[in-house]
């Protein structure tokens, strides 16, 4: 049996009680970390950078010179790296509920909405890396494709298509970060994503190649043909409006509800 | 400093916690007692802000959890030591708190020695832990910013003997220091082992509370006898309660009192003392049976799917 006595003092009395909330900047610092800091994480960064250089490398080696360009590689090496880079914002967010970190998480910064703030800094960066490296694998290609094909190098690119570009990988990480919030399950969330960005612009197609109506109303609302024209030489105010339309409604408006959600739910 | 106050949580038709009110004072290990689906785990997860209460408050150091600026650094909390990422290794787990909470890189040496845990475990994948060293490693994530309060649910499950005795010392010496805690366990040996005082819950109500002395002190009287079922029967003809505790029966009449029952009834008493805790035990056990699964009273449907 212990005796119990009165404690002199509490327990850190005698240290001034913290009086700064975490800073976002030290948060992200921290949701950067843990992006890469798994297995799952580190893996998946890795292979985005290894179908950059590998498709890069492929279409130098297969391709026809004549069809080599700049733009073209680009665009190539772009598909299927956006396509697996999202899945990065997928996880960053799922993986707390599906590995339950996110006792830990919220237990450390109870102010919910700052968690999300610092979660997506870093995946914008990351958006934005990964496109850089886009350019980069573009570049070599280019030269090497030149060089080898014994064809002339072709830049055929303009600022204004770079800086699109850009927003398009934005996108795609917002895409995937919307139904990382909206879904919180790591398998749930990252079937939706490859159901929304592979299987619903096949089946907006073939809506509009049957229903006419929707041929017409289509583009405003189906969020990955319009965020393609992104890719487009230039790009008209009507089709702008389309993606700030389909991005309303794929986007903002899943997002809005899904924060709504996460704010209040009970961690467990 | 831990105040609960009236709290309330409900689920729709479901209450799992019920107007609990209790303190957890500073320099006392608290412990919070109860079988499981009691209402602990819910209880523990609304004071870190990890669930919103129905009604009631819970407050920390006099503040609510969610508004200290970095609670980490005030309130050490372990609500699930098997929820912490497979995918990262014990040591990164810790830094990810200590950067979280701004503190020197240092602190994850200091915290993984003090649980236990070798260098060489710490560069494990948590996937590949023992429930044990979960436990240590959610401890140390506790420990981290030398908190002036800990909150943590059944810290005790998964550790060993020797496991249990290293977490008890750890307690002793955080609270002895003028540190509260607050531990929850389903097990009434573990409480006894370990805390000062105890507040025991069932079905989301808080049923007995006070210090462990109190609770354990003398329910009554044990009677042990070679005709146990006579002894029962003249003790109850004397007007006492009487409850059958294995080859003894319990009484709620004082040990001179029983002992002249006996005496009167020419029963043969092998053993006759002041019962230590089997109060507390008795109320807990019918607690216990009162959910368990194959308990003879079944549990109220409600119950099932209720937070542990």
């Amino acid at each position: 049996m212990t005796a119990v006595t009165a404690p002199a003092a509490p327990r850190g009395a005698s240290r001034p009680r913290p009086t700064v909330p975490v800073p976002l900047g030290r948060l992200a610092g921290v949701e950067l970390r843990k992006i890469f800091d798994t297995r799952s994480g580190l893996w998946l960064a890795v292979s985005v950078a290894v179908v950059a250089v590998g498709s890069a490398a492929l279409l130098v080696a297969l391709e026809s010179p004549e069809s080599f360009s700049y733009q073209f590689f680009v665009h190539s090496i772009d598909y299927p790296v956006h396509l697996l880079m999202p899945m990065l914002g997928v996880l960053a967010v799922t993986s707390e509920w599906s590995q339950r970190g996110a006792l830990t998480t919220f237990a450390l910064v109870p102010r919910r909405g700052r968690v999300l703030a610092a979660k997506a800094l870093p995946l914008a960066g990351v958006a934005v890396a990964t496109m850089l490296l886009t350019f980069a694998c573009g570049v070599v290609a280019t030269l090497v494709g030149a060089a080898t094909g014994g064809v002339d190098a072709v830049w055929d690119m303009s600022l204004d298509e770079h800086l699109r570009m850009l927003a398009f990988s934005l996108l795609s990480m917002a895409v995937g970060f919307v139904v990382g919030v909206v879904l919180r399950s790591s398998p749930a969330a990252l079937v939706a994503y490859l159901l929304f960005v592979l299987v619903v612009p096949s089946l907006s197609s073939a809506l509009a190649a049957s229903l006419d109506w929707y041929r017409d109303a289509g583009p405003w609302v189906e969020l990955t043909s319009a965020q393609y024209e992104l890719y487009g030489d230039v790009m008209t105010a009507e089709q702008w409006a389309q993606l700030g339309t389909a991005s309303l409604l794929w986007l903002v408006l899943p997002f809005v509800l899904g924060v709504r959600r996460l704010l209040r739910v009970e961690i467990r | 400093m831990i105040t609960i106050t009236s709290l309330t949580k409900r689920y729709g038709p479901f209450t799992a916690v019920d107007e609990v009110s209790f303190t957890a004072a500073a320099g006392r290990v608290t412990g919070f007692l109860g079988p499981n689906g009691a209402g602990k785990s819910t209880t523990l997860r609304v004071l870190a802000g990890l669930a919103a209460p129905t009604s009631g408050s819970a407050t920390v150091l006099g503040a609510r959890y969610a508004d200290l600026p970095n609670p980490g650094l005030e309130v050490g909390v372990l609500l699930d030591a098997s929820a912490q990422h497979g995918g990262r290794t014990g040591r990164e787990t810790l830094v990810l708190a200590q950067r979280t909470m701004g503190l020197p890189a240092a602190r994850v040496d200091e915290s993984l020695e003090l649980v236990g845990l070798t260098p060489a475990e710490a560069r494990r994948r948590v996937r590949d832990y023992s429930l044990g060293m979960r436990q240590r490693l959610g401890i140390a994530t506790a420990l981290l910013g030398d908190p002036r309060v800990l909150v943590l649910d059944e810290p005790a499950n998964g550790l060993d003997p020797a496991g249990i005795r290293w977490m008890r010392d750890l307690l002793r010496t955080f609270a002895d220091d003028g540190g509260t805690v607050l531990l929850s366990s389903h097990l009434l040996a573990e409480i006894e082992m370990i805390a000062d005082d105890i507040v025991m819950i069932g079905s989301g109500r808080v049923v007995a509370q006070g210090t462990k002395d109190e609770l354990l002190r003398g329910a009554g009287t044990l009677v042990r006898a070679d005709d146990v079922v006579a002894a029962g029967a003249a003790l109850a003809a004397a007007g006492h309660q009487v409850t059958p505790s294995g080859d003894a029966v319990l009484t709620d009449a004082d040990p001179a009192t029983a002992g002249r029952v006996m005496f009167a009834a020419g029963l043969p008493v092998t053993e006759l003392r002041a019962s230590d805790g089997a109060g507390l035990e008795d109320m807990f056990l019918e607690l216990t049976a009162a959910t368990a699964r194959d308990a003879s009273s079944p549990a109220t449907p409600a119950m099932t799917g209720a937070a542990a």
